[in-house]
């Protein structure tokens, strides 16, 4: 098999007879390049879903206030619910076995002017363990620490987007910004994977906000953040306790859903990811609807091959040529000429993808990439097939008479 | 060195089954030169199938230099083809890829041996039929005649037994065909058995000894006055 001399007369035959060498080693490289690229994009697509999707924390829990719709406890229906201040410390004292951290959100709109320029943007008043529920990026400066929540200090963290808009090129950091007519000091610029609208933010303490809205203690939503280690069960129970002691603590009826509603990031999560395990599955048979066709390719090159020859083996066989070595050197030469272009493919096709890197951002496909695992394997399957799809011609033609053979014009 | 005896073969044509050869009885001793004759259709061809174990009979004998013929497998087949026949087609079945050199090499490959040894060995079959500056020539640069001659080096590098001819001629002109039976013969005279399947008469005449085949049997079986080239 691995002899010199049958490995000269495969290379004779192989340099003699370029075209059929071509075309085996066209389809295999075509083939593999193909799946690589096809198999490449599925994954950024994937990549880009991610990013778009599974931004934010995902172990939290979004609590808003509503309405009651049932009498209790001496209270009327229709009562408007309102956090306050004392809820965060409430949740903080109660559930520290589940508690991860709590903040505040209270978003306003407001009109932001520095200098000459001015635009309307969303504030947002919140606490410093903000920044992980939102996965908030600090570009430069800093973001808001406890100290500025005690001090009730003016400074905003400004989204990416925000500081271009007014700031252009300039340094926003230590400058004064003035929000609905007050003057706020910039002390951080923060990046958000989330989008433009997620990096048109404003972010200042709550306590500056409430005292703005004459000192009040009143805070919009809360968001709720459990151990991550507590797992998908833990947080279902975390959320039925936390539900039933909010409703306990505003004297909501037990059964009245609409006093204060629960959001929980972990079966949004859990949707997401099925979602996720979906567009996996359309990437995968993408790639091997891919892989079939190539196959279906090779093995009708393969056919062709046998057939054209027919004469060349029956002339071989007349010469003293036994089956075993002319299947043999059909494969053989199969073999080799499959295996190096399918890697040159395999090659060519991750070396495209990587030039590729962000460059397909606009069209959802981020960072293409194929495991070097999921390639090698494609590419040995072909191979494989290629050898398969070459044996049993190869069989056939041994099988026959030198005589029918030479007779095959 | 050839012994057939009472060689039956017939052809499965659909339903019908066509009898080609009806008995045949045929004795070729070391160093003749037998032309075996006949029309289409009477059967010479099978015979030198059968002869060139391309093909088996049906019932019958046939010993080739005292080895039993029977039941080959392919691979069997392929052995004794390698070890005790050449061939010479009408069509000279050159492979058009491989050089002259190559093709006449070639046989050797698949008795083993070596590159060098064989390319030498080649080079002096070529040699012998007149080819040496042919040798890295492929066969469509090459006439008809010097076609068969590289056909014939390569049948006779493996130092066959017997050389099987198989209308050696038929694609060819007169003169061509007379230079191509005039190396036969020198082969012949130097010791080597050979058989020519011919329909033509003045090629048989060129021969020691004819047969002559109809209908599936040897109706005729005489030496003649080799025509000495």
């Amino acid at each position: 098999m691995f002899s010199r001399d049958r490995w000269n007369e495969i290379f004779e035959t192989i340099s003699k007879n370029r075209l059929r060498t071509f075309l085996s080693g066209f389809t295999v490289a075509l083939g593999i390049f193909i799946f690589v690229i096809l198999f490449g994009f599925g994954n950024g697509l994937k990549n880009s879903f991610q990013k778009f999707f599974l931004d934010d924390a995902t172990n939290t829990f979004f609590l808003y206030p509503g309405k009651t719709s049932k009498p209790y406890r001496g209270f009327k229906s229709n009562r408007r619910i309102e956090f306050k201040n004392d809820d965060l410390t409430d949740i903080k004292e109660n559930f520290p076995f589940f508690l991860e951290y709590i903040t505040p959100r209270i978003t306003r709109g407001a009109l932001v002017k520095y200098k000459s320029e001015s635009n309307n943007y969303t504030t947002r008043a919140v606490a410093p363990s903000h920044q992980f529920a939102e996965k908030t990026i600090i570009m430069e400066g800093r973001y808001i620490n406890q100290r500025d929540i005690q001090l009730k200090k003016k400074y905003v963290v400004i989204g990416r987007l925000v500081k271009n808009d007014l700031f252009g090129s300039e340094n926003p950091i230590g400058k004064y910004i003035d929000l609905s007519n007050n003057n706020y000091k910039v002390i951080g610029v923060f990046q958000d994977d989330g989008g433009d609208n997620e990096e048109r933010l404003i972010y200042l303490p709550y306590t500056t906000r409430q005292q703005l809205e004459k000192s009040n203690d009143k805070i919009d939503r809360m968001i709720v953040a459990f151990k991550p280690e507590l797992g998908h069960a833990g947080a279902m129970t975390f959320e039925s306790k936390l539900y039933t002691f909010l409703k306990d603590k505003h004297n909501i009826a037990p059964d009245d859903e609409n006093g204060i509603y629960i959001r929980n990031r972990a079966d949004q999560l859990k949707q997401n990811q099925q979602f996720a395990s979906i567009l996996q599955l359309i990437v995968t048979f993408v790639g091997l609807g891919t892989l079939l066709a190539g196959i279906i390719g090779i093995s009708n090159i393969m056919v062709y091959v046998v057939k054209e020859r027919t004469k060349e083996l029956g002339i071989r066989k007349a010469l003293g040529a036994t089956p075993k070595s002319v299947i043999g050197m059909i494969l053989h030469e199969s073999i080799f000429i499959t295996t190096l272009t399918g890697f040159a493919g395999l090659i060519l096709g991750v070396t495209v993808l990587n030039f590729f890197g962000d460059r397909l951002k606009d069209f959802f496909i981020l960072d293409p990439y194929i495991n070097t695992g999921t390639a090698i394997f494609a590419t040995f399957l072909l191979i494989l097939f290629g050898a398969i799809a070459g044996y049993i011609p190869a069989k056939r033609a041994a099988k026959i008479k030198p005589i029918v053979a030479l007779r095959d014009e | 060195m050839i012994h057939i005896q009472d060689l039956h073969k017939s052809y499965q044509m659909g339903s019908s089954s066509l009898h080609v050869l009806k008995g045949i009885n045929l004795q070729i001793n070391e160093g003749e030169l037998v032309a075996i004759m006949g029309s289409s259709g009477s059967g010479k061809s099978t015979l030198l199938n059968i002869l060139g174990m391309l093909d088996s009979g049906d019932s019958g004998s046939y010993t080739l230099d005292n080895t039993l013929i029977k039941n080959l497998d392919e691979t069997k087949a392929a052995k004794y083809r390698n070890k005790f026949l050449g061939f010479v087609f009408q069509s000279f079945n050159l492979i058009n890829y491989k050089n002259a050199l190559e093709n006449v090499a070639l046989p050797l490959y698949y008795q083993g041996f070596s590159r060098k040894d064989r390319l030498k060995k080649a080079l002096d079959y070529l040699e012998k039929v007149g080819l040496k500056k042919w040798a890295t020539h492929l066969p469509n640069e090459l006439s008809g005649g010097q076609k068969q001659r590289v056909a014939i080096a390569r049948s006779l590098a493996t130092e066959p037994k017997v050389l099987l001819a198989d209308e050696p001629t038929g694609a060819l002109d007169s003169k061509t065909s007379k230079e191509v039976m005039q190396l036969i013969q020198n082969i012949n005279n130097e010791g080597k058995t050979i058989l020519v399947v011919t329909h033509e008469t003045d090629i048989a005449n060129m021969c020691k000894r004819i047969v002559h085949l109809k209908d599936g049997v040897i109706v005729e079986d005489k030496k003649v006055n080799q025509v000495i080239l």
